[in-house]
């Protein structure tokens, strides 16, 4: 090699661009996310718990079917407790969500990955991407797995129910709908705190710690409240029954995308707007 | 080409990069040289717009770094080395990389064998050492075949194998005609391997100069040795010298070996030796830059008027 052409400015920046950078992105935020063993502990762990756990209470159920007074039997949601274990899983897939962007803060490679990509907004785009689609499928693996597990176990007293039956497919999607709709929040929450540990904290606290003191709340208030937060929406898309305290199906989605939209908005925002 | 006009910022208090303008000629070795904390990474994080200035401008081939969409094949950078997610392997950090600017794998393949990691690529980079980590950074700022590196503090901590690695990479490097900007707090080091110097002391430019003229700004001075050192040092501060005394011979700043002579011819005083000694690089830096640290030289203002 004797002389280095000087590259010519590339074609302004139009919508065309921003495809190819966001296209590039996602590529390039796929071999990370796949690189890493992290990732993909998480992503075995959050099957393993939804299907272990979701097998456990199953079990535990039938142990004490018996001796269960009707009301209980009556109210019993088999679909609801083969997914219970998403309970445990989603703070599984919730770190994962905070590790996807947290690692990069943590170690500065955050840097890097913007010296390459400038346009800020594409890259956690394009993370948010990858993420949701890779949750979506791990979500959806253990929950048919854990429904389809807990349902055999659950067929020991004839209690049982199919995905053919009413709501039952719903509420399969619904947990990994929920599952995807964790590991983005807590992307969003890392991408915003820029710690890893600040931001797994912040995630626990949305989804397990508000929910209990949101009961603490006096009548009508915890109801109320609770209607608000991602957890109860999460438990109303994963059951078939809709109890009264519950929400519908519909203001449960619509409940979670406000979570996520809002905190990825913030996100987007505190990204662009600040040195890295 | 790389060009900063005003660029200034300020964190807090601190106004780590004040004013800067600077134009880093392409085809060059620039050396941005300065003690630590005058602003030397700050103002090539705000080159790669990753933290924005508090003013003014910087700009790459005449627009802002954050407008480039696949930059690194016009921008090469290497800032942290060590910035790595400490399991992912060589490999696949420089293939993410690679993808997110549409650089193809073969060109993977290749940098990782000019950087000599070919046996270790596939390794989780947290085993790497420090030498084996700045490769791979070199390798990241080389993915794109870009006509503009840069590089911060290659050589920190580096044993004295990888300091000629990356000396004799950076030689190669300029041979091939790429515009290269390098930081460094050691002189020695920019002796070495730059063709203009930009020198920067508390986030002000103190220099933007070559090599030469750096060196050769500064004075120097002049050796005399006579029997009569009293009665020449007497002339010679009468004609506006600084004296002082080293062994049993006369140093004289502030006058050149031709006045100094003269003088002495003129007063009839036997010279035995007259040296000019000229400034080395390393007085020239600590020249420059005490002034910027200290502020104790009334001459700063002159320096910077002089360098221009
Ligand atoms: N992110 C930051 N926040 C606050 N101060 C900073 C930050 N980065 C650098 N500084 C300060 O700015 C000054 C210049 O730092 P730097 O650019 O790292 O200097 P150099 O690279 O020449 O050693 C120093 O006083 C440093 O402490
Ligand atoms: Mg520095």
């Amino acid at each position: 090699m004797t002389a280095v052409i000087v590259n010519e400015p590339r074609s302004a920046a139009g919508p065309e661009t921003a495809r190819g950078t966001y296209r590039a992105a996602v590529a390039s935020e796929w071999t990370k996310l796949r690189s890493v063993r992290s990732t993909v502990w998480s992503l075995v762990v959050t099957i393993a718990i939804t299907v272990g756990l979701g097998a456990l209470l199953c079990a535990a159920v039938v142990a004490r079917w018996d001796r269960l007074d009707p009301i209980e039997r009556l109210r019993f949601d088999a679909t609801g407790r083969s997914l219970a274990g998403i309970f445990l899983a989603q703070l599984a897939i919730g770190v994962l969500g905070v590790l996807v962007i947290g690692s990069e803060y943590t170690t500065g490679s955050i840097r890097t990955t913007f010296a390459a990509t400038p346009r800020r907004k594409t890259v956690v785009a394009a993370k948010a991407t990858v993420l949701a689609a890779v949750a979506f499928v791990v979500g959806a693996i253990g929950c048919f797995a854990a429904f389809g597990i807990g349902q055999v176990i659950l067929q020991g007293k004839h209690v049982g129910v199919s995905l053919g039956d009413t709501n039952v497919l719903r509420a399969v999607f619904g947990g990994a709908i929920y599952l995807t709709a964790v590991a983005l929040i807590g992307f969003s929450l890392a991408t915003i705190i820029r710690r890893t540990p600040g931001a797994i904290a912040a995630l626990f606290a949305i989804v397990l710690v508000l929910p209990i003191l949101s009961n603490a709340l006096p009548s009508p208030w915890d109801n109320n409240v609770a209607k608000l937060l991602p957890a109860t929406a999460g438990e109303s898309l994963f059951s078939t029954r809709a109890a009264p305290d519950i929400l519908t199906a519909t203001h449960a989605v619509i409940v979670l995308a406000v979570w996520v939209v809002a905190t990825f908005a913030v996100a987007l925002i505190s990204v662009s707007r600040r040195d890295s | 080409m790389i060009r900063a006009e005003g660029l200034t910022k300020r964190y807090g208090s601190t106004l780590a990069v004040d004013h800067l303008d600077f134009e880093i000629q392409p085809g060059v070795v620039t050396g941005f040289l300065g003690p630590n904390g005058a602003g030397k990474t700050t103002t090539m994080r705000m080159i790669l717009g990753l933290d924005a200035p508090t003013a003014g401008t910087v700009t790459v081939n005449g627009r802002s770094y954050v407008d480039i969409p696949f930059p690194l094949h016009e921008v090469g950078a290497l800032l942290e080395a060590k910035a790595l997610h400490p399991s992912r392997s060589a490999y696949n950090h420089l293939l993410s990389l690679a993808q997110s600017n549409r650089i193809s794998r073969q060109r993977v393949d290749v940098v990782i064998d000019m950087v000599g990691l070919a046996d270790v690529a596939g390794r989780p980079v947290g085993k790497y050492s420090l030498g084996m980590g700045q490769r791979l950074g070199i390798a990241a700022a080389l993915l794109g075949d870009p006509p503009i590196l840069m590089f911060d503090e290659p050589v920190n901590g580096l044993d004295p194998e990888g300091i000629l690695w990356i000396r004799n990479l950076l030689k190669s490097l300029a041979l091939e005609g790429r515009t290269i900007f390098l930081s460094s707090h050691l002189m020695s080091e920019m002796a070495q391997t730059a063709d203009e110097l930009l020198v920067v002391g508390r986030g002000r430019l103190i220099a933007a100069d070559s090599v030469a003229n750096v060196v050769g700004s500064g004075q120097g001075t002049v050796r005399v040795e006579t029997p009569h050192l009293d009665e020449l040092a007497a002339i010679l501060r009468a004609r506006g010298a600084t004296v002082t005394y080293v062994d049993n011979a006369l140093e004289v700043h502030g006058l050149d070996a031709r006045t100094v002579g003269d003088a002495a011819f003129e007063n009839r005083i036997v010279v035995h030796e007259l040296v000019r000694q000229r400034e080395s690089l390393e007085d020239a830096y600590f020249r420059l830059t005490d002034a910027s640290v200290d502020f104790h030289a009334a001459a700063l203002p002159e320096l910077a008027g002089d360098r221009r």
